[in-house]
């Protein structure tokens, strides 16, 4: 720990009266920010402003199919772009595309990986490893301030040039060639690239800031083995940024120099393959997904035992999970590719290496039931979302289990299936870990708690919500509907129906949210340094809350055997 | 497979029962629901997989609903039984104290190797319902159909027909590759269905369909037009579904053992009217086709060949 003293005392040889030691005020203290604390909330403001958007788009696709035939699409072309008759059709269609894919774009990369390894890992990593800030405070700022401008890039794809005489990047967030290159000759496309470019320099800046402070800053007598779960997620998904982001880099630099430049890595007429695009997407994007849950795992880990009023069961087998994951990740892609013409021998690999990662994730969901076995649970706000997550996680991770099985996945493969699978591990895995981390942090970051009927009203709306939406889902693709259609044949209406209702329900639910967050920030009811009792035992309810402008300017010393 | 007919019966009670709703089905769907009692696509309301005509998607219905399906759904169960034991047992009024437990080696050790174990029951018939699909019958392999549990056999004879989809954005092009003729499939309007094809699912209907032989083995290549994007063709009742790239030759097989018309969708994301370029299959009689094809092998014109089948 000689780096951290050193720190220390460099800190305070400088302690003349510098800009260090007065908060900085208006908007320099936010723009100019090098502090973990205040770069974590602006990039949990982003996500949900982030959140609205992507949010709002899914809205528009669940009033469109609510019924059979063209709903609204035609007409929001005809207000958008003044066209009419069969112009305002194709628009419509088109744009329909459009919005699938900014959903999709805005939701994977500017509302659950800011929240998550932006604003959680940033502000509660270095609390619970008892670090005074990350280790580069300025590549924290400058990581964060590339995600407005990579956000304002992807919303300015949808009002330039797609397709010839269309508007907007219609192919969908794994953007395959040749649709994502010939498909698109305009610039809607280049704009996605670079959304995308820059957003990633963001997450390997945040990665590589996030990474040093784990491994360098730990308190004293803080091991890796005595570390809290939520650090150890947040260090196993930075190592996944990491090491995925710059392959995905490299997959759509290709892509814009096949679009620009005439090379033809992914184009046959000049020897390219576009099979090698999803090879090299889906290396970076399965990661992707372990990405936007492995965080989740760590918080739930926290608010279950914390309410348990229990040390969490299995600690080491619950970090060196993560760990297992993380790793498989890596050599499970191609299951996402299974009808593209992979020999049988590939399939049968990805097959068995694919459900190899059931036993990890099998150990982390029995783990949480063990620790919350013989506890003695109260049912707050943050553990009725941690449960919620347990079990909707569940739901999610068996029908990928179906999903693994190339044999079975002929009949599910890009139909509404997979969408049902994929929004019950992030819609509502992912969702419910941020929620829950949310309403369990909120009393320490603001000071203030929740009002506990209005957070445990938004939590059940919103759980009759997500199932509504997403589970008849699975009927739709079980019964063949395909994914990405803006019309369906009429069998597929009934279970349509009752997705669009369930959406009404969840945009209720976020009412009754963004209505509770007014609520608690005007009552100011005082939450105390730690509201949650004797389970809460990380290093950061030891703190005031909200916690000072830094903290730990006298190290805190970790002895006891089980500070986990 | 009994599992497979208890499904299929639900759906049944369920499409009967939503008829009855009139909010939730429009008399379009009830319509709809007469109309398809033949099969072809699904049914309103349907929440199982697809009336299976050919050796593939009986595998593929008996893996899912025999084996991955109840899997599945005792696993959530289960976990959900012991949240409930949780909140009944371990909440703060009936158990004030919380025990200190952390660590139980012998539980581990079981809820890690009862899943590795779960996992091998499934991959065992997983990986045979693979290989039966990634194989083009030689008229000698053995076939599993839906004999999962039983390796049981189904004879299933030499590919004797090559047919070659294409993907064109918005369109399928077929060709007979043995006749060398080839034609377009394009989607109807609901006004020309009303006037040529009256019955026919919207959305799904085509002017031509591909016309096939029943209970023949038809090797299919699928591909896309070199300067197109990526399409897949997919039949839900044939349990097939295979991407359609630029540049590539994929193959896969069916053999049909009903007539009618079974209908698929474009299943890869290809632009503005991805969901407009619907497949039509029509399997007819062996004599049927023959004289299907040879009248359009010698004139090279689809609707005077079609119009010796029957009408629909």
């Amino acid at each position: 720990m000689a780096n951290t003293a050193n720190l220390e005392a460099h800190a305070t040889g400088h302690d003349h009266a510098s800009h260090d030691h007065h908060t900085p005020t208006g908007w320099r203290r936010w723009v100019y920010s090098t502090n973990h604390k205040d770069i974590g909330i602006m990039y949990l403001v982003f996500s949900i402003i982030a959140g609205v958007i992507g949010g709002l788009l899914s809205g528009a696709m669940r009033l469109e199919l609510q019924e059979p035939g063209i709903q609204i699409f035609h007409g929001l072309a005809a207000m958008s772009y003044g066209l009419e008759g069969d112009a305002a059709l194709d628009a419509g269609k088109h744009m329909f595309n459009v919005f699938v894919s900014a959903h999709a774009l805005i939701m994977v990369f500017f509302t659950v990986m800011p929240a998550t390894m932006g604003g959680f890992a940033n502000y509660f990593a270095p609390l619970m490893v008892g670090a005074p800030d990350t280790a580069f405070p300025r590549i924290n700022n400058v990581a964060f301030w590339l995600l407005p401008p990579a956000l304002l890039l992807t919303v300015m794809s949808m009002f330039f040039e797609g397709p010839a005489g269309a508007l907007g990047f219609g192919g969908g967030w794994t953007a395959y060639p040749p649709l994502s290159t010939s498909g698109h000759p305009g610039p809607a496309t280049d704009f996605v690239i670079f959304s995308l470019h820059v957003a990633g320099v963001s997450s390997i800046l945040g990665a590589i800031n996030l990474i040093t402070t784990i491994l360098n800053m730990r308190a004293p007598g803080m091991t890796l083995h005595k570390m809290p779960l939520f650090a150890w997620s947040v260090l196993v998904t930075a190592f996944l940024l990491l090491l995925a982001l710059p392959v995905l880099a490299g997959a759509i630099t290709m892509m814009l120099t096949d679009r620009n430049f005439g090379t033809t890595f992914f184009n046959p007429d000049g020897g390219g393959d576009p099979i090698l695009y999803q090879h090299l997407f889906w290396f970076f994007g399965h990661p992707e997904v372990y990405i936007m849950i492995l965080p989740g795992f760590g918080i739930v880990s926290h608010i279950v035992a914390t309410f348990s009023r229990k040390p969490v069961f299995g600690y080491m087998a619950m970090a060196y999970a993560m760990v297992a994951i993380g790793f498989v990740g890596f050599v499970v892609w191609a299951h996402h590719m299974y009808t593209t013409g992979l020999s049988l021998d590939v399939q049968r690999y990805f097959v068995a290496a694919t459900m190899v990662i059931a036993v990890p994730t099998g150990v982390k969901i029995f783990s949480w039931i063990a620790t919350m076995w013989g506890g003695s649970i109260t049912f707050r706000i943050p553990m009725l979302w941690a449960i919620g997550f347990i079990f909707l996680f569940t739901v999610g991770g068996v029908t990928g289990v179906v999903l693994a099985n190339a044999g079975a996945d002929r009949a599910l493969h890009d139909t509404y299936y997979v969408v049902a699978h994929f929004h019950y591990v992030l819609s509502l895995g992912a969702v419910f870990s941020i929620f829950a981390g949310w309403y369990y942090w909120y009393p320490k970051m603001f000071g203030y708690m929740y009002n506990e009927f209005l957070g445990k009203l938004h939590f059940w709306v919103m759980f009759a919500g997500v199932n509504l939406i997403f589970f008849p889902q699975h009927f739709l693709g079980l019964a063949g509907m395909p994914r990405r259609y803006i019309d369906y044949p009429d069998a597929f209406a009934l279970w349509n129906r009752v997705s669009s209702i369930g959406y009404y329900v969840t945009f209720v639910a976020m009412i009754i949210f963004f209505y509770a967050t007014w609520e608690a920030s005007r009552k100011k009811r005082p939450a105390g340094d730690n509201p949650w009792g004797d389970g809460a035992t990380t290093l950061e309810w030891t703190l005031s809350s909200p916690p000072p402008f830094h903290q730990f300017s006298t190290l805190p010393k970790i002895e006891s055997k089980d500070a986990h | 497979m009994v599992t497979g007919q208890f499904f299929r019966k639900m759906g049944a009670a369920i499409a009967a029962a939503t008829a009855l709703v009139p909010a939730a089905v429009s008399a379009q769907d009830a319509a709809v629901l007469t109309q398809n009692d033949a099969g072809g696509y699904a049914e309103p309301g349907q929440f199982h997989l697809q009336e299976s005509v050919t050796p593939i998607m009986d595998s593929i219905v008996a893996f899912h609903d025999g084996i991955l399906m109840w899997t599945i759904a005792l696993i959530v169960l289960f976990v959900l039984a012991l949240l409930v034991v949780i909140v009944v047992r371990f909440n703060a009024k009936a158990n004030p104290v919380p025990a200190r437990f952390t660590h139980n080696t012998l539980i581990e050790v079981i809820w890690t190797v009862v899943p590795i174990l779960i996992l091998v029951v499934i991959a065992i018939p997983s990986f045979g319902v693979l290989s039966d699909q990634m194989t083009v019958p030689d008229g000698e392999r053995k076939y599993l159909g839906a004999n999962i549990f039983s390796l049981g056999e189904v004879e299933v004879p030499e590919a004797t027909i090559t047919i070659k989809a294409s993907g064109e954005q918005w369109y399928w092009n077929y060709e007979y590759v043995d006749q060398g003729v080839a034609f377009d499939s394009n989607i109807l309007s609901e006004a020309e269905i009303a006037e040529f094809k009256p019955g026919q699912p919207r959305l799904l209907a085509v002017n031509n369909e591909l016309v096939v032989p029943v209970d023949t083995t038809v090797r299919l290549q699928v591909t896309s037009s070199p300067t197109g994007v990526i399409h897949a063709f997919a039949v839900p009742s044939f349990g097939i579904k295979v991407d359609a790239v630029p540049g590539r030759l994929n193959e896969t097989w069916f053999n049909a053992r009903e007539t009618g018309i079974y209908y698929g969708q474009c299943s890869e994301l290809c632009g503005k009217d991805h969901a407009y370029m619907p497949i039509a299959v029509r399997v007819v009689s062996a004599e049927e086709y023959e004289a299907f094809i040879t009248a359009f092998a010698e004139s090279r014109n689809y609707a005077e060949a079609a119009s010796l089948l029957p009408a629909l």
